[in-house]
């Protein structure tokens, strides 16, 4: 499976060096709407920072991340060939990118020094009815995944219930809690459950959809909107230097719950929510 | 940077370009400048007066010269539970960072005349290229390139002054706005 290493390395390489389109179109409009100030500097100095790294081939941040794929796998090929080659494309890529060794072992607080360990790069594999194999990538910091928390529900403290106002309240407090420190405009993935694992599950995987895609649920699809401009009314602002633009999107996945539970799981991107997909 | 300086002309909302030297200092550096206090000749670098840079660098190998591929700003938060110290205990003068430090910062940054410097975060090619030499490095081998104390020559280095010597935080005032907007979003 050399071949299909080298996809993944490549894959890997174009997520970390540029953005996806639909980011960069929302990063752009998001400069041309802020007014001036630190806040737009920031904008100008991201997109910049973009330009700059797509024709260099240079990565847009020092922190490369933690490699997350999530791999739709054909019949004809095991989990373990992708897996494999999963790692070895992550290894090739540290050398050839380069990416910034980020594995650290907890027992030894040794780096690996190749991205790779226990758990690491996080990998998910699902069996699909198609003969084509697709691997989605998302190349995640430390600041924004620091960011990221959960709430139960009811929540005393912020007067939250268990329905959709309750998750709006949630995500608006995360997000004030946050301020600029996960570097805004950010990119807010919600995930509603009654256990904390699929919650986590479905926030993160929210930051994979593009900001220009639309929630089927009309309730989901308003609530999402709701949001968005809700935070960008607290005036977080780029780099949380003040401003109007403190997300580029919020994206709500939602699963059944038990009926005792009330899960909200927010997941946070930062501008740089690097994406990238290899159709194999 | 003199205290003059760090007085009487950094404000916040300050715009400004940054030339000189900076020295990087991460997660591991801050804890091992609490815990055991290094000073000359086991530690390189004076701190007296310097700018601390919180980012660990990426770095590249080529033909046995090391390159600064990608240098943008961490998270300073994770740094909160040290750096008061340092700026006391050492007379660090200036913090580029991003995201702000909280009160006992402030407080250190006050009383020992010092400054924080917003830089923007992710930027780590667009800041990568305003570092034009290395001039060291310590504590490669212990704690690996991320995590050393890089000296870096930097040059119209874009930052923000979001705390100044007079203890005014740009990050404070945002806090408080968007707090009271919270507050009635939560409300209604």
């Amino acid at each position: 499976m050399l071949r299909l290493r080298d996809g993944i390395k490549e894959i890997i390489r174009k997520t970390a060096i540029s953005l996806p389109r639909d980011v960069e179109d929302a990063l752009q409009k998001a400069w041309e709407a802020e007014p001036g100030g630190p806040g737009k500097e920031a904008l100008a100095a991201m997109l910049e920072n973009t330009a700059i790294a797509k024709s260099a081939s240079k990565p847009l941040c020092q922190d490369s991340g933690t490699p997350i794929f999530y791999a739709r796998v054909p019949r004809e090929l095991s989990f373990a060939v992708v897996e494999k080659a999963i790692i070895e494309g992550v290894r090739e890529a540290g050398r050839s990118v380069p990416l910034r060794p980020n594995a650290v072992d907890v027992l030894t607080e040794k780096n690996s020094g190749d991205n790779t360990g226990l758990g690491f790069p996080e990998m998910y594999f699902k069996q699909c009815e198609e003969d084509t194999l697709v691997i989605d990538l998302t190349l995640k910091g430390a600041g924004s995944e620091n960011a990221g928390t959960f709430y139960k529900l009811p929540d005393e403290r912020l007067n939250a219930g268990r329905d959709l106002e309750g998750v709006r309240k949630c995500v608006l407090d995360a997000v004030h809690a946050v301020q600029g420190r996960a570097c805004p405009p950010y990119t807010v993935g919600v995930g509603i459950a009654g256990t904390r694992l699929v919650a986590a599950a479905l926030s993160r995987k929210a930051l994979m959809r593009k900001l220009t895609d639309e929630a089927e649920d009309h309730r989901i699809k308003e609530l999402e909107e709701r949001l968005l401009a809700q935070i960008n009314g607290l005036g977080i602002g780029p780099m949380g230097l003040g401003g109007k633009c403190t997300a580029l999107g919020v994206k709500i996945n939602h699963a059944h719950r038990h009926t005792g539970s009330y899960f909200v799981d927010i997941s946070i991107a930062c501008w740089a929510n690097r994406r990238g997909r290899l159709i194999w | 940077m003199s205290e003059t300086t760090v007085r009487e002309k950094l404000r916040a909302g300050d715009i400004v370009l940054i030339k000189g030297i900076v020295l990087t200092a991460r997660d591991k550096v801050h804890k091992h400048l609490l815990d055991n206090k290094p000073s000359p000749p086991e530690l390189p670098f004076e701190l007296a007066g310097a700018v601390l840079y919180h980012s660990g660098p990426l770095m590249k190998e080529e033909n046995g010269r090391l390159e600064v591929v990608a240098a943008g700003p961490t998270t300073s938060h994770r740094m909160q539970m040290y750096e008061p110290f340092i700026i006391r205990h050492y007379g660090v003068r200036g913090i580029i960072g991003k995201g702000g430090m909280a009160a006992d910062v402030i407080q250190a940054m006050r009383e020992a005349g010092a400054v924080y410097f917003h830089a923007t975060g992710g930027a780590g090619a667009l800041l990568a290229g305003k570092i034009k030499k290395i001039e060291g490095v310590w504590m490669l081998d212990e704690f690996g390139r991320a995590e050393a104390m890089w000296a870096f020559r930097v040059e119209d280095f874009p930052a923000v002054v979001t705390i100044d010597a007079t203890g005014a935080s740009l990050h404070a005032g945002v806090e408080r706005i968007s707090k009271e907007r919270l507050d009635s979003l939560l409300s209604t």
